[in-house]
């Protein structure tokens, strides 16, 4: 075991694949910068900057996974996934089925996600919902430095298309880029269990739509990814002092979903909550609640989502992602 | 009709643009500021000598810069600046923030997302001739933005509906850490006047030769000969936002150099992986990259709009003396009014 922070385990587990994959690449915007360590140690072939054409660089990495090659594409943020969308709504999901399952796009879309540092409404959303919404996208969303390594293994080793989303808190790269820029004089509501941590010395691929508990109990279940899994794991300490015994699953996959692990552990416990970063209408939360409804529980069920588009202010910004006391009152209102 | 450039009003409005950005630079650096912010500051003549032409029922759709147009704009500076600091009488509520700036009523829209102010350029211009025959509408972009879909598709569509558009490209050869010769291939003329867009060079340092080239593209559009991309270079001064990487090394080697070059020494010397010389290349890529941020142009106050615009002025030290007094007071008291319940 070592100790690695979230953003060195991703990067530390992609070039574990490319020393020993030669067709895997990475290209995006300023990556020759953001990768410099995988730059200088697999060359400006395999490691190569992107004008600032999103429709361009995601649609060619989409036939280039056709042809052979295992492409990592990165964005700057998700957010800019709209510019590229049509590459991965109609083109990524779909050349599996259109071929009649002959054909595979081996594509991993890597790019940051989430708020919580002030960049906005336009760089700070989640959007792994409206992803997972269609058909033939994998999505993952690591909590830790372990899972980050070993989950990018994952995407790196299936043979569909995979967003791989990291949180821009968890990330401390991404943290200093983008939120305090060398400062000392800002400070965010960072999750130290998730930015840095023990990671295995050499990485294994961690099984495709496979949920985690993070935390067992009895009383309630709250299911969450992300940053969402450390707010939720305050929260039942919280709760756990309260009397109230609370398990917290870590997703991990939003697509393929585990459902089997969730509908177990709501069987048990007969109260589900749902902290998703990501907007609440028509997402992950009211699925989760679809899913369980579907398997025949009777569960009580709340959610602690985004509702409304981040506001830029700090104060209000805060007030509009999933906190701590916005669990709390959700499981604490539960029947 | 033949009238030229005022230099003392435009040095006015520069000045106060610069100054106002400084002082928002102080408050980033407080912290009172969270996230990005994208200066103007080095871009204050483009915007000056193009925004001094604008007048009611004009457009302007801006990037992620987009404060120092605003402004120049005549938008209230000091919800500006409560903007800015998110505060819930800002400009927008505090919900936009410095990339997303709005004014309903200076038909003013912003997003941070590169290359869509060609498009929403092109839809304000639209409604233009429509519903404000001889207004016209500006697009404000960085030279990156020339290789994003949207705009290049913004510039056809402008040419095929003769929109009254003033593209402007406000080119500082830098795409956040990208340069052009790693991203971009054809010249940007060759470009645009292949989508039937008529092409103005203007130098983005020199306020008057800006409103010179606006002038008569906005009197084109304004008369419904179609849309003109203005081409203009700068230098960001503050680089493509503060507390950019590549800045902090240049500005102190000793201290911000050693976390970037010990993993990347260790990387390099990692078994697995490319040949010596590929990863030396990889090496030369990281160095140039420093080298030319060392080799900065904005170390040159040659290249400092600013600057330029009051040497000329310096011939009449008296009158330039009573406008930065008047500018300088102005903006004393934009920052007590913006910041004044605000308790550090």
């Amino acid at each position: 075991m070592r100790t690695l922070s979230y953003s060195a385990a991703v990067d530390n587990a992609l070039a574990q694949a490319m020393a020993e994959d030669p067709r895997v690449v990475v290209f995006g915007e300023d990556v020759p910068l953001l990768r410099r360590e995988l730059l200088v140690r697999f060359g400006p072939k395999r490691v190569v900057g992107t004008p600032i054409s999103e429709s361009a660089f995601v649609g060619a990495g989409v036939t280039a996974a056709m042809a052979g090659l295992r492409p990592v594409v990165e964005l700057y943020m998700v957010d800019f996934l709209g510019v590229a969308m049509d590459a991965l709504l109609n083109n990524a999901a779909k050349v599996e089925t259109f071929s009649g399952g002959t054909w595979t796009v081996p594509l991993v879309v890597r790019a940051p996600c989430g708020g919580g540092y002030g960049d906005g409404g336009q760089h700070e959303q989640c959007l792994w919902g409206l992803l997972a919404h269609i058909p033939g996208l994998a999505v993952v969303v690591p909590s830790t430095p372990a899972d980050a390594g070993g989950l990018m293994c994952a995407a790196l080793e299936h043979d569909g298309p995979v967003v791989f989303l990291e949180h821009k808190l968890l990330s401390e790269t991404w943290l200093e880029f983008l939120g305090s820029g060398g400062r000392s004089t800002v400070a965010f509501d960072v999750p130290d269990a998730g930015t840095r941590g023990p990671v295995p010395a050499r990485w294994e691929p961690l099984p495709i739509g496979e949920a985690v508990l993070r935390c067992d109990g009895t009383d309630v279940t709250i299911a969450s990814l992300g940053v969402g899994v450390h707010r939720a794991l305050a929260a039942a300490l919280v709760l756990e002092r309260e009397g109230t015994s609370t398990a917290v699953i870590d997703l991990r996959w939003i697509a393929p979903l585990d459902a089997t692990t969730l509908c177990d552990h709501v069987a048990r416990t007969g109260r589900l909550v749902v902290v998703d970063e990501d907007y609440e209408a028509f997402g992950l939360s009211g699925e989760l609640a679809a899913v369980v409804a579907e398997a025949g529980l009777r569960s009580e069920f709340a959610r602690v989502c985004t509702r409304e588009t981040i506001p830029y202010g700090r104060q209000a910004e805060d007030r509009v992602l999933p906190s701590v006391e916005r669990i709390l009152e959700a499981v604490r209102r539960l029947p | 009709m033949a009238q030229g450039p005022d230099i003392w009003s435009l040095y006015a409005s520069m000045r106060k643009s610069r100054l106002f950005e400084e002082a928002v630079a102080g408050l980033w650096e407080q912290g009172l500021v969270s996230g990005e912010m994208h200066l103007g500051t080095g871009e204050e003549a483009i915007v000056a000598g193009i925004v001094s032409h604008l007048r009611d029922g004009d457009a302007m759709a801006l990037d992620h810069r987009g404060t120092a147009p605003c402004l120049m704009r005549g938008i209230d500076p000091v919800g500006l600046i409560r903007e800015i600091l998110g505060r819930p009488d800002g400009l927008c509520a505090g919900r936009g923030g410095h990339m997303h700036l709005f004014s309903k009523n200076h038909l003013t829209a912003s997003s941070g997302i590169v290359g869509a102010a060609g498009p929403a350029a092109a839809g304000f211009a639209l409604a233009a001739q429509h519903l404000r025959p001889g207004a016209v509408a500006v697009a404000f972009f960085g030279e990156g933005s020339m290789n994003q879909g949207m705009l290049m598709e913004s510039l056809n569509l402008a040419a095929v509906f003769e929109l009254p558009v003033l593209f402007v490209c406000k080119d500082d050869s830098w795409a956040i850490t990208t340069r052009p010769d790693a991203s971009t291939r054809g010249t940007m003329s060759e470009r645009v006047r292949g989508l039937g867009v008529r092409y103005d060079e203007t130098d983005g340092l020199d306020v008057e030769d800006v409103w010179r080239v606006a002038h008569h593209a906005i009197a084109r559009a304004r008369s419904g000969q179609g849309p003109t991309f203005v081409h203009a270079r700068c230098v960001h001064l503050d680089g493509h936002f503060l507390g950019l990487l590549l800045l902090r090394i240049a500005k102190d080697p000793l201290v911000e150099m050693p976390p970037v070059g010990v993993p990347v020494t260790r990387s390099l010397f990692t078994p697995g992986g490319a040949a010596p010389p590929d990863r030396l290349a990889g090496v030369r890529d990281i160095m140039s990259s420093i080298v030319a941020t060392f080799r900065d142009p904005r170390r040159d106050a040659g290249n400092d709009p600013v600057l330029r615009a009051r040497r000329v002025l310096e011939s009449d030290p008296q009158r330039l003396a009573q406008i930065e007094a008047r500018v300088d007071g102005e903006i004393e008291s934009i920052l007590a009014a913006a910041t004044s319940e605000l308790v550090t």
